[in-house]
């Protein structure tokens, strides 16, 4: 079985440590924060201008101020401060958030992502997302391991425009776990099976190489 | 000393509009957006205008309001999705559109305020957005050239102000304001709260008066884009 929403989510969890700084993008990354484990400190950020985002506010508590980087309601923590955008992006274009998790339309062998334009359709934009792969010091990309019409998502190139060039380090996908020696010459490795995923399958369903780091 | 303060957005951007020119606009979605100016704005009948803003609102609200009446010539923002008279535009080629990473729209708008002229970033190299611009190379990493950013007119939204035109936001309604406030040649700002000069803390100030030559108190809708709200526990 293939892994669900929240069991990716779940995975992505597992690249969360103490007192790490991440920002989570629209998604299944959101639901990351769902599974924050029992005794860890987890900041997370807001590219909007906040750090220190707390849960969905109770009905009737709603602030048109205080608002995510996906538009909806949230509140604040003892902790929390906000910001500029442009305070916001020095500290994500400066390095200083450990980990940004999010969504991929493609992913290639060497790190390349493109996630936010397709030629032909009405592009939204790209928000933050390219100031956020450039400058995140680790970066996680969660998505389906194939499109709709089952085409593997890991290519050895990516066919849309890019949103960054070497910039993801792990990619979490419904079938399995590959990581990506973004600066490096090292293949692609695949190190983890989703449940009842066979090495055949995935090999099958992936277009760009990868070694077996399967332990 | 002169006079900052307007009775009414209207009166507040009298003189300051004129066709073909560009307009810097604060907000985040709906969140801090000046919402009373960008209504004064459509009244004005101003034509042609060029939005820098890192979103273009919502059909019916906000900047929507200046797309319906086909005022903007051009947009330069990170984001527009939320918007269905914005792609029509776009898509019968009525709009023009440039799209800047949110982080470089904001920094392009930091720096034109600051007199930087340009600013070398590791964002969106080898993309489209670094496409026939300047790179170079530092400690091993390549950066591209970007440019900073200044407006005929920038409208920003803040929590407080006083007459002085200090001003101080609140919570994720901060977002592009501070910036922008900085990077017109002239800034009116929007309050919900104006106080006698004096009354605001000198230490909790964000925005220096000497950014804003004209303020105005507005009544405000705040529109919420998404409102999710979780479960209370039963106790």
């Amino acid at each position: 079985m293939p892994w669900s929403r929240d069991q990716l989510a779940q995975r992505a969890a597992k690249e969360l440590r103490d007192g790490f700084y991440v920002n989570l993008g629209i998604g299944i990354p959101t639901l990351v924060a769902n599974y924050i484990p029992e005794g860890m400190e987890v900041t997370l950020q807001s590219e909007n201008g906040m750090l220190g985002m707390g849960p969905f506010p109770f009905e009737g508590e709603e602030d048109a101020d205080l608002i995510n980087a996906g538009k909806q309601t949230i509140t604040a923590l003892k902790k929390t401060s906000y910001f500029s955008s442009a305070d916001s992006f020095g500290m994500i274009r400066g390095g200083h958030i450990d980990l940004s998790i999010l969504g991929a339309m493609e992913v290639s062998d060497r790190g390349d992502l493109a996630n936010w334009m397709v030629p032909g359709k009405m592009v939204k934009g790209m928000g933050g997302a390219m100031d956020l792969v450039a400058g995140v010091k680790r970066v996680v990309v969660v998505m389906e391991h194939t499109s709709k019409d089952g085409a593997s998502k890991l290519l050895t190139r990516c066919t849309l425009p890019l949103t960054g060039v070497n910039v993801v380090d792990l990619v979490i996908t419904d079938l399995g776990v590959f990581e990506i020696d973004k600066h490096g010459q090292q293949p692609m490795k695949l190190i983890e099976l989703a449940d009842g995923v066979t090495l055949e399958e995935i090999t099958a369903k992936t277009q760009a190489p990868f070694t077996n780091g399967l332990r | 000393m002169a006079n900052k303060v307007y009775a009414d957005a209207k009166s507040a951007l009298e003189g300051l509009t004129f066709d073909g020119m560009t307009v810097m606009s604060g907000g985040f979605g709906l969140c801090g957006i000046p919402e009373n100016l960008i209504l004064a704005l459509r009244d004005s009948g101003v034509k042609g205008i060029t939005v820098i803003s890192n979103n273009a609102g919502v059909d019916g609200w906000g900047l929507g309001l200046l797309l319906e009446t086909k005022q903007i010539r051009k947009m330069v923002s990170s984001y527009v999705g939320e918007n269905k008279e914005f792609a029509r535009q776009y898509l019968a080629g009525e709009l023009e559109l440039e799209f800047n990473p949110q982080g470089t729209l904001a920094e392009r708008c930091r720096a034109g305020g600051a007199g930087i002229a340009g600013f070398y970033t590791k964002t969106g190299v080898g993309t489209l957005v670094a496409e026939g611009k300047e790179t170079k190379v530092f400690n091993g990493e390549t950066y591209v050239l970007e440019t900073g950013l200044v407006a005929d007119l920038s409208i920003v939204k803040a929590w407080k102000g006083d007459k002085e035109g200090n001003l101080i936001f609140r919570k994720t309604a901060r977002n592009f304001n501070p910036m922008m406030a900085t990077a017109g040649k002239k800034c009116v700002a929007e309050v919900e709260i104006l106080v006698e000069t004096g009354e605001l803390d000198p230490d909790q100030i964000h925005t220096p008066g000497i950014f804003v030559d004209r303020i105005v108190k507005g009544a405000f809708e705040k529109r919420i884009e998404q409102r999710t709200v979780r479960q209370r526990e039963n106790a």
